[in-house]
C-alpha cells in the first residue's frame, strides 16, 4: 500500500477512527496520546488485539521522539495523525526534533539476550516497530521528522485466531 | 507506582496500576526495590492488573532483575494478552520464567521450592 497517498479526512463519522492529535514531548503526552489512539480505534470497531499491537507500535515510535528527537526535554511538540488505509491503519508522526542519525530509520535489530548481568534494558522500540507494522517510511522535509507507519490488520490477527472480534464492523 | 506485597516465599509483588510504561518506569523501579526483600529465594510479579507495558518499562522490569541477588529469583505471573505478546516478541520468556497465572506460579513454587531457572539444574 502507498502510504503516501494517504489524505488528511477528519472525518468524525462515529465509524471511522481517524484523528489527529498536537501533543508535547514528555512521556505523560506519549501516553494520553495512546488513550487517545485507543479510543478512536474503538470508535472504529476494532478489537483489542489490534489495538493493542497499534498502541504498543505507536508507544515506541513516540517514546523513540521524546527520547532521541527531543532528547528528553518535554518542550517539543508531535503530530499525531491516525488514518484508514484499506487493511491497515497508518499513523504519521511529525516532529522538528533532532533528525535521524544518518537520515535512516534503525534496523530495529534484537539484540543476544545474554543472562543476568549484560540483559540489555533497552533498545527494543524499534525492533518492535518493525516486527509489528507492515511498513515503514521516514522523511526530514524542511526541518520536520515524518515518520509513517502502516500496521496491517488481517496477517498479525488472523495468526492469534481469536476470530470474530478483531474484524472491522 | 502502587505495588501490594504478600509473604516471603515466594514473595508476591503485585503491580495496582494498569501501565508501566515511559511514564512510570522509573517509579516502577524505585518501588520494586523499596518492595522486595533481600531474604526472598523467588519472588513472583503479578501482573494480572498491568494492561500495557512497552519497551521502557519492560526495560525497567529487566533492571529489577538484574538489581536482585544472585540467589534471587524473579518470575512473572498474569500476563494480560498484549504483555505476553510483548515478552514474547523480546524472548524474555528465555530470561523469565512466565506463569499464566498467580495461581499457577504459587502452586509451582510448593512443588518445586528450589526452582532456579538454568544453571542450576542437573546435567544429563
Amino acid at each position: 500500500m502507498a502510504l503516501s497517498s494517504a489524505k488528511r479526512s477528519d472525518n468524525q463519522h462515529p465509524l471511522c477512527p481517524e484523528m489527529t492529535l498536537e501533543i508535547g514531548s514528555s512521556p505523560m503526552d506519549v501516553r494520553r496520546a495512546l488513550v487517545r489512539a485507543t479510543e478512536a480505534l474503538v470508535r472504529g470497531g476494532y478489537g483489542p488485539q489490534f489495538r493493542g499491537i497499534v498502541e504498543l507500535v505507536l508507544a515506541e515510535a513516540l517514546n523513540n521522539i521524546v527520547e532521541h528527537a527531543y532528547a528528553g526535554q518535554g518542550a517539543g511538540r508531535i503530530q499525531v495523525r491516525l488514518l484508514e488505509l484499506p487493511g491497515a491503519i497508518c499513523l504519521q508522526l511529525r516532529d522538528r526534533g533532532a533528525p535521524m542519525p544518518g537520515l535512516v530509520l534503525p534496523e530495529g535489530r534484537l539484540k543476544p539476550l545474554g543472562h543476568d548481568g549484560d540483559l540489555p534494558e533497552g533498545g527494543f522500540g524499534w525492533y518492535l516497530i518493525r516486527r509489528l507494522a507492515s511498513e515503514v517510511s521516514y522523511r526530514r522535509d524542511a526541518g520536520e521528522n515524518i515518520l509513517e507507519i502502516a500496521v496491517a490488520r488481517e496477517p498479525e490477527c488472523a495468526a492469534e485466531g481469536s476470530g470474530g472480534s478483531d474484524r472491522l464492523r | 507506582m502502587k505495588l501490594t506485597c504478600r509473604g516471603t516465599e515466594p514473595q508476591v509483588i503485585t503491580v495496582g496500576a494498569p501501565r508501566i510504561d515511559a511514564a512510570a518506569a522509573i517509579q516502577f523501579k524505585d518501588a520494586m526495590r523499596a518492595a522486595l526483600l533481600p531474604e526472598a529465594r523467588r519472588v513472583i510479579l503479578d501482573l494480572s492488573a498491568v494492561e500495557f507495558i512497552d519497551s521502557s518499562g519492560l526495560g525497567a522490569i529487566v533492571a529489577v532483575k538484574k538489581s536482585m541477588a544472585p540467589g534471587q529469583q524473579l518470575d512473572l505471573a498474569g500476563l494480560t494478552p498484549m504483555v505476553d505478546k510483548l515478552f514474547r516478541l523480546t524472548r524474555m520468556e528465555t530470561i523469565f520464567v512466565l506463569f499464566p497465572t498467580l495461581a499457577a506460579a504459587e502452586a509451582s513454587a510448593l512443588s518445586e521450592p528450589a526452582l532456579r531457572f538454568g544453571s542450576d539444574a542437573p546435567g544429563h
